[in-house]
C-alpha cells in the first residue's frame, strides 16, 4: 500500500512582533509531525520563533479570474491615501 | 547547472501571429515580467516543461546528498563533520522546496519520485562521478556548488512564481556551501605536499565534468529557444559556462592549483578566458546511464526509498488512528 503524506503549509513568524508569513509546504501525516518537519526544512538559521502548520486542502484561496471583481474596486478610491491632501508648508505636525 | 537538456515538447517557437488568442496573452504577461502562479492559465507546454526542469532540479538536490554522504563517517575532525552534515542537510531542504514548487503545477511528490526511480526523470550528470578523497568533498563545494549559483542566481527571476521563490531561499543558503568547499580546499592546498597533491588531484577530476554541468551548447537548441522566451531559462548554457571559468580560474590560482586543460589561456580581446574543447562523448554517456557511479546512486536510493515505506505507512495509520479517536471522543462528548 502507497500512501502519500498530506500536503501542509507552513507559515512562520521571524521576530517576536511580526505577523506570521508563508514559508512553502511539506507533507507531513499530522500536524504535530508537520511542525516537526517544518522546523527542519524551513528554520535551520534562526529564521523562526514561532510555526503555524495548516493542511493545504483547507485553504481557501480567491482565483485569478475574480481578480479584477475583487481588487479593481480600490483603483479609484485614491484618497484612502495621505498623500491625496496636499498639506501647506506652513502647517506642521500633520 | 542542475537541470540539463530539459525537453519542451515542442518544434519550433512560435510568433505571436501563430498563437491563439489566450496564448498571447500569457506571453505578453510574461514579457512584462508579471509572475505566472499556480492558478493562472498556461500552456499545456509551459506547464509539462516546467514539471520536467523542476523535478530534474529536485533530483539532483537529493541524489547529489550521496556523494557527499560517503564521507560523513571519515570527515578529517569534528568541525568538518559538523559542517558536511549540515550543508547535506540543506541539500536534502532544497530538493523539498523544489518538489513543492512542482507539486503546484499538479504533480504528487510520489509520481515524481517513481519517475526518478524508473529512470525516467533525470538528474545532473555531476553526481555520478565518484568521491574518492577527502578533498573531493572540497572541489564539490567550490566547482559544483559554485556551477550550481552560476545557474541558479538568474533563476530567481524566472517566471514560475513557486520556482522563483524556492531559488530565492536556495540561493540565500548555496553561498555557504561553496564557501565551505573551498575552505576545504585551503587548507589542503597550503597542507602537507601530500595533501596539495590530494587538492590538485581533486580539481583534475571534477573540473572538466563541472564544466559539463551546464550543458552542451545550446545556440541551435529549440528547447532553450522556447525555454528562453517563456523565461524559464534565462542566459545561455554557453554563457553561464564562460562566466564560471572566469570566476573559477582565478580562485584556483590562489589556491596554488593548476586547472588541467592545456590549452586555457585569457584572451585580452574577448575579455574572457578561452578554454579548451569539452568531451561531450562522455556527458552523453552519462545522461545514458553509464557514468562511473549511475548504478550504484539509483540502487541506493531506491533502497532507502523502499527501506522507509514501512515508516511512512506506520506514521499514516496512527494520525489515522489519533484523528478517528479524536472524532469519536467528541461524538461522544
Amino acid at each position: 500500500m502507497t500512501t502519500e503524506w498530506p500536503l501542509w503549509e507552513i507559515f512562520i513568524r521571524s521576530q517576536h512582533g511580526l505577523a506570521h508569513k508563508h514559508a512553502g509546504s511539506l507533507h507531513a501525516p499530522d500536524a504535530e509531525m508537520a511542525i516537526k518537519n517544518a522546523r527542519d526544512v524551513y528554520t535551520r538559521r534562526n529564521e523562526g520563533v514561532s510555526i503555524w502548520a495548516v493542511r493545504s486542502a483547507d485553504i481557501s484561496a480567491s482565483s485569478p479570474g475574480e481578480r479584477d471583481a475583487l481588487f479593481e474596486p480600490a483603483n479609484s478610491k485614491v484618497y484612502r491615501h495621505p498623500t491625496f491632501f496636499p498639506m501647506p508648508d506652513e502647517v506642521k505636525n500633520i | 547547472m542542475y537541470a540539463q537538456m530539459v525537453d519542451t515538447g515542442v518544434r519550433q517557437v512560435r510568433g505571436a501571429a501563430e498563437m491563439t488568442a489566450e496564448e498571447r496573452s500569457f506571453q505578453a504577461r510574461i514579457d512584462a515580467d508579471v509572475k505566472v502562479e499556480p492558478k493562472d492559465w498556461m500552456p499545456e507546454a509551459y506547464r509539462r516543461t516546467l514539471i520536467r526542469q523542476i523535478q530534474q532540479h529536485a533530483h539532483s538536490e537529493i541524489v547529489g546528498m550521496l556523494p557527499e554522504g560517503n564521507w560523513v563517517t571519515r570527515a578529517p575532525s569534528l568541525k568538518r563533520k559538523a559542517i558536511l552534515m549540515a550543508k547535506i542537510q540543506d541539500e536534502g531542504g532544497h530538493g523539498l522546496y523544489l518538489y513543492s514548487a512542482a507539486e503546484t503545477l499538479g504533480v504528487s511528490r510520489d509520481d515524481l519520485i517513481a519517475e526518478l526511480h524508473a529512470g525516467k526523470a533525470r538528474y545532473s550528470s555531476i553526481f555520478n562521478y565518484p568521491t574518492l578523497n577527502w578533498a573531493d568533498i572540497g572541489a564539490i563545494g567550490w566547482l559544483v556548488d559554485g556551477a550550481a549559483i552560476m545557474n541558479q542566481i538568474p533563476l530567481c527571476r524566472c517566471s514560475y512564481g513557486p520556482y522563483a521563490r524556492a531559488m530565492i531561499r536556495i540561493c540565500k543558503e548555496e553561498s555557504f556551501h561553496q564557501r565551505q568547499g573551498y575552505d576545504i580546499m585551503m587548507a589542503m592546498a597550503r597542507g602537507t605536499a601530500e595533501q596539495k597533491a590530494m587538492a590538485q588531484d581533486a580539481l583534475d577530476r571534477w573540473w572538466w565534468p563541472s564544466l559539463m554541468m551546464f550543458g552542451p551548447p545550446d545556440a541551435d537548441s529549440v528547447h532553450s529557444a522556447q525555454s528562453t522566451q517563456w523565461k524559464i531559462k534565462l542566459l545561455s548554457n554557453d554563457e553561464l559556462r564562460q562566466r564560471f571559468v572566469d570566476q573559477t580560474v582565478p580562485q584556483a590560482e590562489y589556491l596554488g592549483l593548476a586547472v588541467p586543460d592545456p590549452d586555457l589561456k585569457w584572451n585580452a580581446e574577448r575579455g574572457h578566458y578561452d578554454f579548451g574543447a569539452i568531451a561531450w562523448e562522455e556527458f552523453y554517456e552519462v545522461l545514458k546511464g553509464n557514468g562511473p557511479c549511475n548504478r550504484e546512486r539509483m540502487k541506493t536510493r531506491v533502497k532507502a526509498w523502499e527501506d522507509g515505506a514501512w515508516v511512512r505507512e506506520v506514521a499514516m495509520a496512527h494520525a489515522r488512528k489519533r484523528a478517528a479517536r479524536a472524532t469519536a471522543a467528541a461524538t461522544a462528548a
